[in-house]
């Protein structure tokens, strides 16, 4: 598909930083020119990503590159953070009117956005926080949109009014704020007609219910393959409706969802939910990190990056720890035991490998190659092990290996098997002493590449 | 949709690098894609060089011809009006399935066909209440089902009744599904299959419909639902708004799919068939 040749793309390019020790300008516009095309792929705006591109370009230009990335590496991280924070705030919440009093939301949005299904969603959603939400039909237009709502209304168990089609939906509106005060209803969700932005007649009608009712919330559902137009749908409904928040729909298919950038950058309002499903519960909050890496498409390069980082700071001790005895040439199960940890600090291997850039497509062979059950039958032979034995390697016997079997719960010769590998790592590592002798953001997990664990 | 190109060859005194960059930018707001817009600007450059051109102005026909050539449609993309056809129609959620239908309906009815109408989406709440509303609209006859019902069997019927109504026209509405969800795109192989084992003998029209305002997921929907049944044409919807359906012309491009229809409006006269000519000259009007 062509997600992944994208994201081979932009490897590529930064593959020609990657020898480099600097972040130059240069460096940074061969890079910036393939996030570019990323972005532009992802259907986020061309004025959006030409903004984007140069504010990046002037905070990555002489920017230091953090010990243990390359330039490529700081670069995608520098792109990542700035995505994240246009995209934020994360806990965008709904503001509710104080005390008893009713808040009123107005949902509206383009035809087949998907209000009407998450004008339900959010019933549904407020409904597990103690609202009493009531939902209102104000779709006077679409053919089947009151049954639509009346039907969902009833699968989320929240209550449903309607007036027919042959009232004004302003007048639905006020009917509805009546009923619900009497009906003891805190929450009112207005669902409007899908409507075209350009469309004066529909949008006053928008307008009209503002000025007939108290809207204390109007959220615009955005569907998340939109294009290009995004931008102007989004500004439209802002300038003359005014927005509050954002949902964003059909977040469940496969759409790289540069929408979501594109109306964020225009109007500064937050995303509040996203839509990621059929089920009528199926709407989750947005998470704007998980969003910047759907729309960059690179992979989990960062949260690669992030848990190497965090993880090597608390492991420093036991890394600096570890290579004093190496330096002496001691290596026993302990330090194998302690070596396994870090490696599943990091999220186990095959998702380590994972998330390594270029090793992404591959995940799948990699998964059968390395065996967490493995891992894990490795670590219960060490177990069952005495301490003695864990310390000192040579007292290994026969008796013992059976015993150690016996525990662990495998054949002898599996423990065999073992025994052997762990001397050979033991060889290796007298031979290359210098291993672990890491600066930050080294260590274990820079010497990866180097090392090969008999796992 | 107008005015698309109309203020770049104005705009340049020479034909440069900037006025390359422009051209493909205009061709990116419009949602045709990096690749093809790619496409589309290299093979202006080789033009420009073949044919020793040297004002903005000249490029106009050409890139306006350019594309018109991409899109414009076989002689025979209509040839199944004439005969007896059954129209099977998909695409995902909220794209303007059944609307588009119920102006189908409307069209074939007023060229004085016989139209039946099968609801086979009995996953949306009201689906078939809307389909209905517009049968009633059009004047055809409509066969449905219950919510939740197996789609293929409210499809079965409706084979059946349109054997024994001898109708010309048979239009399939199925439930909008995303073309990432494998068991909701296997219920449309079988229906696919159904038709095949059922209806075999009448005209074959696959339409997967495609809202205009999508931008390049709408290439990974044709693509995947290419996969359930060979696509014939798709109907792009929303065109009256300020989208330029650009994905159409990548979609052309890249997976030789034909645009058959557009939608202009909710008014039930608002579809047309396509016109390769007309839609690109409003681009550069």
């Amino acid at each position: 598909m062509a997600f992944e040749s994208l994201t081979d793309k932009l490897q590529n390019a930064f593959k020609k930083l990657k020898s480099k020790g600097l972040l130059t300008e240069e460096d940074v516009k061969v890079a910036l020119k393939e996030v570019k095309m990323a972005l532009l792929e992802a259907d986020v705006n061309f004025k959006v990503v030409k903004q984007f591109v140069s504010s990046v370009e002037e905070r990555a230009v002489g920017a230091d590159v953090l010990n243990g990335l390359n330039p490529g590496q700081m670069v995608v991280k520098i792109v990542n953070d700035e995505l994240v924070s246009l995209m934020g705030p994360e806990n965008a919440e709904l503001v509710f009117q104080p005390g008893k009093s009713i808040t009123t939301i107005m949902m509206c949005g383009l035809q087949g956005a998907g209000k009407t299904t998450a004008t339900a969603k959010l019933a549904a959603k407020l409904l597990t926080k103690g609202k009493r939400p009531l939902l209102v039909a104000c779709d006077i237009y679409r053919p089947g949109a009151i049954k639509q709502l009346q039907i969902n209304g009833e699968k989320v168990k929240v209550p449903v009014f309607e007036m027919g089609d042959k009232n004004s939906p302003v007048d639905i509106a006020k009917a509805a704020l009546e009923h619900a005060a009497k009906n003891d209803n805190n929450v009112v969700i207005l669902d409007t007609a899908g409507r075209l932005h350009i469309d004066d007649e529909m949008m006053e009608e928008l307008i009209r219910i503002k000025e007939n009712v108290d809207v204390h919330q109007t959220i615009l559902v955005v569907d998340a393959m939109t294009g290009q137009d995004a931008v102007t749908v989004a500004e439209d409904f802002n300038e003359r409706i005014g927005i509050d928040g954002v949902i964003l729909s059909k977040m469940d298919g496969d759409a790289r969802g540069g929408a979501a950038l594109s109306v964020k950058a225009v109007t500064q309002k937050p995303i509040l939910f996203v839509g990621m499903g059929e089920k009528l519960s199926d709407l989750e909050q947005f998470y704007p990190d998980r969003m910047a890496n759907r729309i960059l498409g690179m992979g989990d390069v960062l949260s690669l990056i992030e848990k190497a980082e965090e993880n090597l700071e608390i492991d420093e001790e036991t890394t600096k720890d570890m290579a004093s005895r190496l330096k002496k040439g001691k290596f026993d199960y302990n330090d194998y035991l302690e070596s396994m940890k870090q490696m599943r600090n990091l999220g186990g291997i095959s998702s380590i490998l994972g998330m390594l850039p270029g090793m992404g497509l591959k995940t799948k062979d990699l998964e059968g190659a390395i065996d967490e059950d493995q891992l894990k039958q490795t670590e219960a032979i060490i177990l069952s092990m005495t301490k003695e034995e864990r310390a000192n390697p040579k007292l290994m016997s026969l008796p013992r290996k059976g015993r150690i079997a016996k525990g662990a719960g495998v054949d002898i010769s599996v423990v065999n098997r073992f025994v052997k590998q762990f001397e050979q790592t033991q060889k290796m590592m007298k031979q290359m002493p210098g291993m672990f002798g890491g600066k930050k953001g080294r260590g274990m997990f820079g010497g990866l590449g180097g090392m090969k664990f008999p796992f | 949709m107008a005015g698309f190109f109309s203020k770049i060859f104005g705009g340049y005194k020479q034909i440069d690098e900037d006025f390359y960059d422009e051209i493909f930018e205009k061709l990116v707001t419009g949602d045709v894609g990096v690749r093809t817009s790619n496409e589309i600007v290299e093979r202006l450059r080789d033009q420009v060089k073949e044919n020793h051109i040297k004002s903005p102005e000249e490029c106009r026909e050409f890139l306006k011809n350019n594309i018109k050539e991409q899109m414009r449609l076989d002689e025979d993309a209509f040839a199944f009006e004439k005969e007896r056809s059954v129209i099977f129609v998909i695409g995902i959620n909220g794209v303007g399935k059944t609307t588009t239908i119920g102006k189908l309906a409307a069209m074939y009815k007023n060229e004085g066909k016989r139209v039946l109408l099968s609801a086979a989406d009995t996953f949306r709440a009201a689906a078939a209440e809307q389909l209905g509303e517009w049968a009633n609209r059009a004047g055809v006859e409509m066969v449905s089902g219950k919510e939740g019902q197996d789609p293929s069997s409210v499809l079965f019927d409706t084979i059946q009744s349109a054997k024994a109504k001898q109708v010309d026209v048979l239009i399939v509405d199925t439930a909008g599904r995303l073309h990432n969800k494998k068991n909701l795109m296997d219920e449309l192989e079988k229906m696919n299959r159904l038709i095949n084992s059922y209806y075999p003998l009448v005209h074959r029209e696959n339409l997967v419909v495609l809202d205009g305002t999508t931008g390049q997921n709408a290439l990974n929907q044709a693509r995947e639902f290419s996969e359930v049944t060979k696509l014939t044409g798709f109907i792009m919807t929303k065109m009256d708004g300020t989208a330029r359906g650009g994905i159409a012309v990548a979609i052309q491009s890249e997976l030789k799919i034909p645009v058959k229809y557009i939608g202009v409006g909710e008014k039930i006269t608002d579809l047309k068939r396509f016109n390769a000519d007309e839609y690109v000259d409003s681009l550069f009007e």
